[in-house]
């Protein structure tokens, strides 16, 4: 059963998409309690774009979406300083220019691009060493800011609090829209554009239904994330299905059992409070 | 020392001047009552002083630095009760450990929860210490407020409109807990209120604001009837309408 993991490929899609279930479980806590699950699919969308770019112009398509996906967040997070638009309709906005301009750069590639499938929908056969190289670094990066945590946590909170106790909430929300939009983009050959806001909302969202503390429910989403990516892996070497859809269900699993608990909890203090 | 000195202090949001020309000095150690209607920039003044929002033009002094510059552990702020988000995962105490880092904590250290446990105590509310800020009513979630910007222990207190939701005889030990922090550390106290005899209670002057500072000295100097018309109108007292017009859109 485990004779998986002495596949190389299987090695690396291991380890990668443990990297990337960590980085979006643990972002995916300030996407979900700042109401940005949207923002999830906007940047993912961005990646699309990049990824086009990139196949366009025949070069590693992720080195293309990396920077592409940033120029994208930024221009969101700036537009929405600047306007009273609501975050949403600002996504909305650029999400669709940047599948737009992905669709045409795709369309001006003349031969037949298969590779954008599996971008589209992930391919762990495509992760190579240099993936893993680049989302090492992306996680190494996410250690380093790992201090910024109770600032985030802060503004998440109260943003308007955070500023008078002096939080730079504004470069905060660049940091974290750039930190993002990195995420997605290494996460793009695990998961594929279409799944990776479930990434970010789903193991976040899971652990926020039985928490009462936003601590435990960063560690709880982290859990959730990174061991959904193993067993569906794992399941969906054994089943032949794909990766990333696999993982999704998992943690659509894992979501409806904390579901199942939230109810249960509730059911059990009402029949105390009638006993 | 003055804790707030403003110098023609205008500020513009958006397209709308929501304070004009204020200029107000209050000495450390003072109560001032901030009255004023809906929309008149009274929490757009506090947050001046907070240094949350720039001012366009004119002089703010707090404690004689800019705001911005002035240590934030000497403020303590209780925003207006707002649609507070309730849907984020805290307990109460965790709010009030807050008030004390100035950041969002892992874990609450046993000193940091017996910190925020005496600022709940002074609030009435340690019964609430362990509860999440989902299951708090709104008078509740108040108070935790209250405490969270007392346990840093401030020279100068920021209330807007802090008594709302909260019940009687709450709201009277909740005056007699600032007269009394007031009193043991000389702290400065600007309270925004709608209820006039709060104000006429409680602070040693009242100032009274629409967009201009229409009025700024004791209870009985301000609380006249040609002060409060000028701010409030003739929803009040129909008579004055230009005093109305030369307040609300000067
Ligand atoms: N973000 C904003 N953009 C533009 N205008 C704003 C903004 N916030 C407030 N205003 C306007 O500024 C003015 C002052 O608002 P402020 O909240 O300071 O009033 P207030 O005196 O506290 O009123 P209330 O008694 O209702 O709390 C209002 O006319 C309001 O419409
Ligand atoms: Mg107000």
């Amino acid at each position: 059963m485990l004779e998986a993991l002495t596949l190389p490929f299987m090695q690396r899609a291991l380890i990668a998409g443990l990297m990337v279930a960590f980085l979006a479980s643990y972002y995916g806590v300030f996407v979900v309690q700042r109401g940005l699950g949207f923002l999830g699919n906007g940047l993912a969308h961005a990646a699309f774009g990049g990824v086009a770019l990139g196949l366009l112009l025949g070069r590693e398509p992720l080195m293309i979406a990396v920077p592409f996906t940033v120029a994208v967040s930024i221009a969101i997070i700036w537009v929405r300083h600047r306007t009273t638009l609501a975050s949403d309709t600002v996504i909305g906005v650029f999400f669709a220019v940047s599948m737009a301009a992905g669709i045409i750069f795709l369309s001006l590639k003349k031969e037949y691009s298969a590779d954008a499938f599996s971008y589209l929908f992930g391919s762990i056969l495509a992760i190579t060493d240099t993936d893993l190289k680049v989302s090492a670094g992306v996680v190494l990066l996410a250690l380093l800011a790992q201090p910024l945590w109770g600032r985030w946590a802060y503004a998440t909170f109260d943003r308007e609090l955070a500023i008078s106790d002096r939080v730079p909430v504004v470069l905060d929300e660049y940091l974290l829209g750039v930190l993002l939009s990195v995420t997605v983009v290494v996460a793009v050959k695990v998961v594929g554009i279409v799944l990776i806001s479930a990434f970010l909302v789903i193991p976040a969202a899971a652990a926020r239904l039985v928490v009462r503390r936003f601590a435990t429910m960063t560690w709880l989403s982290i859990l959730f994330g990174m061991s959904s990516a193993a067993f569906g892996l794992w399941g969906s070497y054994q089943l032949d299905l794909p990766s990333g859809a696999t993982i999704v269900i998992l943690q659509a699993l894992i979501f409806l059992a904390c579901l199942g608990i939230l109810t249960l909890t509730r059911a059990i203090a009402a029949g105390r409070g009638k006993a | 020392m003055h804790a707030v000195h403003t110098h023609n202090l205008s500020l513009f949001l958006g397209e709308s001047q929501a304070l004009a020309d204020i200029s107000c000095c209050v000495r450390e150690g003072e109560f001032v009552a901030i009255l004023g209607p809906n929309g008149a920039g009274k929490s757009t003044f506090l947050k001046v002083l907070l240094g949350v929002l720039e001012p366009s033009s004119g002089n703010v002094l707090v404690f004689e630095k800019k705001p911005r510059e002035v240590d934030p552990a000497w403020i303590g702020y209780v925003p207006q009760a707002k649609t507070l988000d309730r849907n984020f995962p805290a307990l109460a105490t965790e709010l009030v450990v807050t008030g004390l880092h100035r950041t969002w904590r892992r874990r609450i250290s046993a000193a940091d929860r017996t910190a925020a446990l005496s600022a709940l105590e002074m609030v009435g509310a340690s019964h609430l210490a362990d509860r999440p800020l989902s299951a708090l009513s709104g008078g509740e979630l108040q108070r935790i407020y209250l405490a969270r910007s007392l346990a840093r222990k401030p020279r100068l207190i920021l209330l807007d409109e802090p008594a709302t939701g909260i019940d009687t005889v709450g709201e009277t030990d909740f005056y007699r807990l600032l007269a009394r922090y007031r009193n043991e550390q000389n702290a400065t106290i600007l309270m925004i209120t709608h209820n006039q005899e709060v104000a006429s209670a409680h602070a040693d002057r009242v100032m009274v604001l629409n967009r201009r500072l229409l009025g700024f000295g004791t209870p009985q100097e301000t609380m006249c009837d040609e002060c409060l018309q000028s701010a409030y109108g003739p929803a009040h007292h129909p008579l004055h309408l230009t005093d109305l017009r030369a307040g609300s859109h000067a």
